[in-house]
């Protein structure tokens, strides 16, 4: 973009972080008292909600019961004020589907569905203000909303993105960052093994530069994990001590 | 219509077979079927053939009023069409997740690569612009959809020429192909996909899946690059657990990949270019083969014959005896049937043991007994035998012979010290 630089001289972004920063993450699980789990999470400017419902039996079609696993089932959606410009479609539209598809994708492969044959996980993700990273948002709120309905888990599920500008990384990229044309790469990690659940990327990026955004990427990953661990032992603290253990 | 679904020896198969680097095709771990393009009499149709997989692209243009947020920029349209014609499992009309998940991931190959120049499609600034449709229908399925249909997006956009405009003042004409010539599109590199596909937890992978190592797989990657290593997308899906320098040799292998891919392009945009500028007819008609029979017709596939002698002397060894058998055929009479060569028929015999109305273990034991001592009588008592076996004959006959068997048999199990 024209006038806008993304990565100034002194090494400064857009909204004064360094290169490697992470934007500030706030979360709180147990938001809703109806659902099995939930959280909120801040990331930044970009705001989710995961709700997850389950394990129950399979609604719908019983034609989709697995019966050695549980079947995931996302729903990702878009608020209509979550955007600049007011959203006509929620859901519904090609990118919300493959949204859900990607965080389905990511879930199957880090919950222990073979401890729930015949059953079915819902989880629905809203995304209540938009500025860039919304998958990361969506993957790390969902995480501690299935951490909140106590289904187990490999690992963590942490989700960042990246991107790359004058032959440096920047982590934890914003809208502008984004929709900038440059390079941006999602990431979804489970940080104890280092495996990648999902990894998704965008614009043009030379081969001789992935293995250093991918490092960039992980790492900021990491640095997520390490957040959402606090998050969940301090809600942990605070529910055992209001029942008085 | 739901898909067959696979058996289970089909896939403990196939995944033995990778597990010793072995395709059902015969192609190595990294080798790509044939790829043959084609192209169509209009500018902008192509044809591509991978293997069996079989894909159609069409490029058309119109003009339309932009974006309000981009009034410079042309717009790129992609859709892909999964018609039941490319398999039984695609349902028409029904948006399902293969076909979001394909049109998701051409739009982010093509469009956010920038691989055309949009600027270069506008013709008013804010008015009127250039929207370039490219549909791409599948007509076969025999796996990797998206690799055949990035190359038909690709060839078809490189092929396509747009109509020349003319701007006067506030006047646009839109000259025809007789008028003036059309314009080919401005394209700055060709983003190729090469998908990998993953099995046993990413362990072993093989590039350009068929459709029974899709449906066995754990998961793709999916790797878009052009010839001048760039990448252009990456998309993982299928829920499997990747590891970084996994994902950096694909990359490596992909490149290798594309650089061939995108010379088989250029060569066959080249002799199309050829052939149109001679004059010589084009289209997908002169395309196919005539006057040769291509019905029932299989292509050769390598068999690979090593140790293939010791392997057969293995199974030999292996096998179970096959069941002695009679050495001397029986000779039935006239208008009789035998049912079971050289065995002898125990209808009459099982008859007459309900009729007597015995124990079950009798029964039981008394069958194994004459079982096993059928092949006895048979050479002991011939003419019994032979009267047993005719149909045609009226029971009394039949009665004479359950009568002589229930001597036969009583004088055994009185051997046999057996109650009666």
């Amino acid at each position: 973009m024209a006038g806008l630089e993304l990565l100034s001289d002194q090494g400064y972004r857009l909204d004064g972080r360094k290169a490697t920063e992470l934007r500030k993450v706030q979360a709180r699980m147990g938001v809703f008292a109806q659902a099995d789990g939930s959280a909120y999470i801040e990331q930044g400017n970009t705001k989710a909600l995961a709700v997850v419902y389950g394990p129950h039996e399979v609604r719908g079609s019983r034609s989709k019961t697995l019966h050695d696993r549980a079947v995931i089932n996302c729903q990702y959606s878009m608020a209509t004020f979550s955007t600049a410009e007011r959203k006509k479609r929620p859901h519904g539209d090609r990118k919300s589907t493959e949204m859900s598809l990607h965080l389905k994708q990511t879930f199957e492969a880090a919950v222990l569905t073979n401890l729930y044959p015949r059953s079915q996980i819902d989880i629905y993700v809203k995304i209540l203000q938009s500025d860039g990273g919304n998958y990361s948002a969506c993957v790390n709120a969902a995480t501690l909303a299935v951490i909140d309905a106590g289904i187990p888990m490999r690992d963590y599920v942490c989700a960042c993105t990246a991107g790359f500008v004058d032959d440096t990384p920047l982590a934890d990229l914003c809208h502008a960052e984004e929709s900038g044309g440059g390079t941006s790469l999602a990431l979804a990690l489970l940080p104890r093994g280092g495996h990648i659940a999902l990894l998704q990327m965008d614009a043009r990026l030379h081969q001789d530069h992935l293995e250093t955004l991918m490092e960039a990427a992980m790492t900021a990953c990491k640095g997520v994990g390490k957040v959402l661990d606090q998050v969940v032992r301090q809600h942990l603290q605070e529910v055992s001590a209001l029942t008085g253990e | 219509m739901r898909d067959t679904p696979l058996s289970n020896c089909e896939r403990d198969f196939i995944l033995k077979a990778i597990e010793e680097k072995k395709r059902l095709d015969g192609r190595q771990t990294y080798d790509y079927r044939n790829i043959k393009i084609s192209f169509g009499t209009d500018f902008g149709c192509c044809f591509v053939d991978m293997g069996k997989t079989r894909v159609m692209a069409q490029v058309s243009c119109e003009l339309i009023t932009p974006k309000e947020n981009r009034p410079n920029d042309g717009i790129m349209f992609f859709n892909i069409e999964l018609s039941p014609m490319a398999s039984p499992a695609f349902e028409s009309g029904r948006q399902s997740e293969l076909m979001v998940k394909l049109n998701r991931q051409l739009e982010r190959c093509l469009r956010n690569s920038k691989c055309i120049d949009t600027e270069s499609l506008c013709v008013v600034s804010g008015e009127k612009v250039w929207q370039i449709r490219v549909d791409v229908h599948l007509l076969n399925h025999d796996g990797n959809l998206m690799d055949a249909v990035s190359i038909a997006a690709i060839t078809a956009l490189s092929h396509f020429r747009r109509p020349d405009v003319g701007i006067q003042g506030e006047d646009v004409t839109v000259y025809s192909t007789e008028e003036r010539d059309p314009i080919p599109l401005s394209i700055y590199h060709m983003p190729i996909s090469v998908s990998f596909a993953f099995f046993q937890q990413g362990t072993y992978l093989l590039v350009d899946p068929c459709d029974r190592e899709e449906r066995v797989m754990d998961g793709l990657l999916m790797i878009a690059m052009n010839k001048h290593r760039e990448i252009c997308s990456i998309q993982s899906s299928g829920g499997i657990m990747l590891l970084k320098d996994q994902v950096l040799r694909c990359s490596k292998i992909a490149s290798v990949k594309v650089s061939e891919i995108t010379e088989l392009i250029s060569k066959a945009l080249e002799n199309d270019k050829k052939i149109r500028k001679a004059g010589g007819r084009c289209g997908f008609a002169e395309s196919m083969p005539q006057d040769r029979i291509t019905a029932l017709k299989t292509h050769e596939s390598p068999v690979e014959m090593t140790d293939v002698e010791e392997k057969a002397k293995e199974i030999v060894l292996r096998a179970e005896l096959p069941h002695p058998t009679v050495p001397s055929p029986v000779l039935p009479g006239p208008g009789t049937g035998l049912v079971g060569e050289g065995l002898h028929s125990s209808w009459g015999l099982e008859e007459e043991e309900e009729d007597e109305g015995e124990g079950e273990e009798e029964e039981q034991h008394r069958a194994e007994k004459t079982s096993r001592v059928d092949v006895v009588l048979i050479s002991d008592s011939d003419s019994e035998e032979e009267e047993v076996v005719i149909l045609n004959q009226k029971a009394e006959t039949k009665k004479a012979a359950i009568s002589n068997q229930q001597m036969a048999a009583d004088s055994k199990s009185k051997r046999q010290k057996k109650k009666l």
